[in-house]
């Protein structure tokens, strides 16, 4: 439905916006803590209150929307960039060795817990934001490879494939040409959940200090530290929470919404 | 069948066998020598020497790898570095919380799932479908720790009904044991339930639309009957697809959620034996989940096969 595109879009963009403000203007200064206000609940100085360092909240969730959308979006990249290859490789193939290589490959990596794999990752190459993406983006890369393997395949039965194989086009030149242009509505659509999903886990990480390190703010940090805080100061737990659900729900909605407006199909059927 | 199941079983051996690759050489390339963060940094070279050989680590790479597969293939899964005790032990012992806290969390998720999409398909497109739906948007949208801290806040802080973290233990009885991890099996549960009503919705739906409900309707039978005596049933598969992936997901999943109630489950052992560097509890119990969890995806295809014989023709 239009509305769940609209809405979602709105949603997302309000943290998008706010990321990139965050590089010009923030409320207050997040590294400067400032002890005696510290811990004050939503005021009208500090719209979002202060942690237990003094440090402005919605300061710290404006950059640390940052940290987020940087280290999902770069992890959809990694699965765009490695996933889309792999899967118009083996749809061209289809059927060869290639193609039940990369389809077990796949297979393979769906398999591992995802969780874990990341935390023994970020846990053995070091905590950090460029091991939470890698760690994240190395399960993206299946996903997309699938996507495009199975949304390629039906196409490479129709009659324009045809047409531009009579026409003298390699596979390769077919794939790019002709494939993936049909395929990119999909994708996209795909892209938005992978993201969404992509922020859940940064800040699951971030939550048990392997993804990005302080004095970096991220949303996943901001509720380690409101934990032991929960009872005294149920603020700093509640807005970053906030903040992680609109995002996500904005870009589900997003999601859903775009795959009814590009696939008019659906538009009508409705499940 | 027999074909499918062996064909099945081989690509379950080669997953594992991969797997195993997988995390021995992530374990293999990790900063830190164990036997230097055991001793501390004055150790004299001879003593360190002498526990490298008594843990196997001046062994070659092959020789090493060779034993822990043989050895765990024996249940032996080594020794822990830090606590000397058999690893195998301490697994058990965590397992006595992380399995009845994904079983837990599983039932909890399925009776909240299957209510909740069941009364959305009956009311497609009506208020009460929008309702369910809009709820499960959101719940897909927390994360499960978030959710977690305000269940603490909520009903360990405020009402005082349930304790913040911790687990009493099976000896104190099955209902106190229950009762300390009932928070962490609704925070687990809940975006697994947001997943499975959906998933209940759409495969419900996708029955209702075929011949047969046509049929039974034109018999006579009420839209609830038909739906109650052949529409769920027929719904279930893909539904019972889900539910097999969320048990391995909790169990492997749960690993955050252990660490916001301070349990003392298989994820948290991974936690402290990674910051205690004791290598061979991380390997030995990352490879015992990816293995539930490929075992567990194997028994799912199994379960599909015999319920559906049309998937056996095709391989």
């Amino acid at each position: 439905m239009i509305r769940n595109l609209i809405f979602g879009g709105l949603l997302t963009s309000i943290f998008v916006i706010a990321a990139l403000l965050s590089f010009v203007w923030t409320p207050f200064d997040h590294v400067i803590l400032d002890i005696p206000s510290r811990l004050q609940t939503p005021n009208m100085t500090h719209l979002l209150g202060t942690d237990h360092f003094g440090r402005d909240i919605l300061s710290l969730i404006m950059v640390g929307a940052r940290t987020s959308i940087a280290v999902a979006l770069v992890a959809v990249g990694i699965g765009m960039g490695l996933g889309i290859p792999l899967g118009l490789w083996a749809a061209a193939r289809r059927g060869s060795l290639v193609d039940e290589i990369i389809m077990r490959g796949n297979d393979l990596v769906f398999a591992f817990p995802s969780l874990v794999i990341a935390i023994l990752i970020t846990a053995v190459f070091g905590a950090g934001a460029v091991n939470a993406i890698i760690a994240i983006g190395i399960f993206n890369i299946p996903v997309f490879a699938r996507i495009t393997r199975g949304a390629a395949l039906s196409l490479w039965e129709r009659e324009f494939i045809l047409a531009a194989r009579v026409a003298g086009k390699s596979a390769a030149r077919i794939s790019l040409e002709h494939i993936l242009p049909n395929v990119t509505n999909l994708l996209i659509v795909q892209g938005t959940i992978q993201f969404s999903l992509g922020i859940l886990a940064e800040a699951g990480l971030s939550y048990v200090g392997l993804g990005a390190q302080p004095p970096t703010p991220s949303w996943g940090r901001m509720l380690a530290d409101a934990q032991t805080m929960v009872s005294i100061a149920p603020h700093m737990a509640l807005m970053p929470g906030f903040a992680i659900i609109c995002t996500v729900l904005g870009l589900n909605l997003m999601g859903d919404g775009l795959r009814d407006y590009l696939d008019p199909r659906l538009r009508v059927k409705r499940v | 069948m027999l074909r499918y199941t062996l064909k099945r079983l081989l690509s379950l051996l080669i997953s594992l066998a991969i797997a195993s690759l997988v995390i021995f050489a992530v374990i293999e390339i990790a900063p830190g020598d164990p036997a230097s963060f055991m001793l501390g940094i004055n150790a004299q070279p001879e003593t360190l020497a002498a526990l490298r050989s008594e843990l196997g680590l001046d062994l070659s790479k092959t020789q090493r790898y060779i034993d822990w597969i043989t050895g765990m293939l024996s249940g032996d899964f080594g020794t822990s570095y830090t606590y000397r005790t058999p690893v195998a032990d301490m697994v058990t012992q965590r397992l006595w919380v992380s399995l009845p806290l994904a079983l837990y969390a599983l039932t909890l998720s399925t009776l909240i799932a299957f209510p909740a999409g069941i009364f959305a398909a009956a009311r497609r497109g009506k208020a009460g479908d929008i309702g369910v739906m809009g709820a499960t948007q959101l719940g897909v949208a927390i994360p499960n720790f978030w959710f977690a801290m305000m269940l603490v806040l909520l009903f360990a802080i405020k009402l005082r009904w349930f304790s913040a973290g911790g687990f009493v233990g099976w000896e104190k009885g099955l209902l106190a044991g229950l009762h300390s991890l009932t928070l962490p099996a609704i925070a687990l549960a809940l975006p697994q339930a947001a997943i499975l009503a959906r998933v209940m919705r759409s495969s419900l739906l996708d029955v209702l639309g075929e011949d047969f409900m046509r049929t039974a309707r034109a018999k006579g039978l009420t839209a609830r009957q038909a739906l109650w005596r052949h529409g769920l049933r027929n719904a279930m598969i893909p539904v019972l697809t889900i539910i097999g992936l969320q048990f391995s997901f909790l169990l492997a999943g749960a690993i955050i959620i252990e660490q916001v109630f301070y349990l003392p489950g298989l994820g948290r052992l991974i936690f402290q034996s990674i910051s205690a560097r004791d290598l061979i509890v991380v390997e030995s119990v990352t490879m015992l989940l990816v293995f539930a969890v490929i075992f567990v995806n194997f028994a799912v295809d199994l379960a599909y096969a015999v319920v559906d014989p049309r998937l056996r023709a095709r391989t």
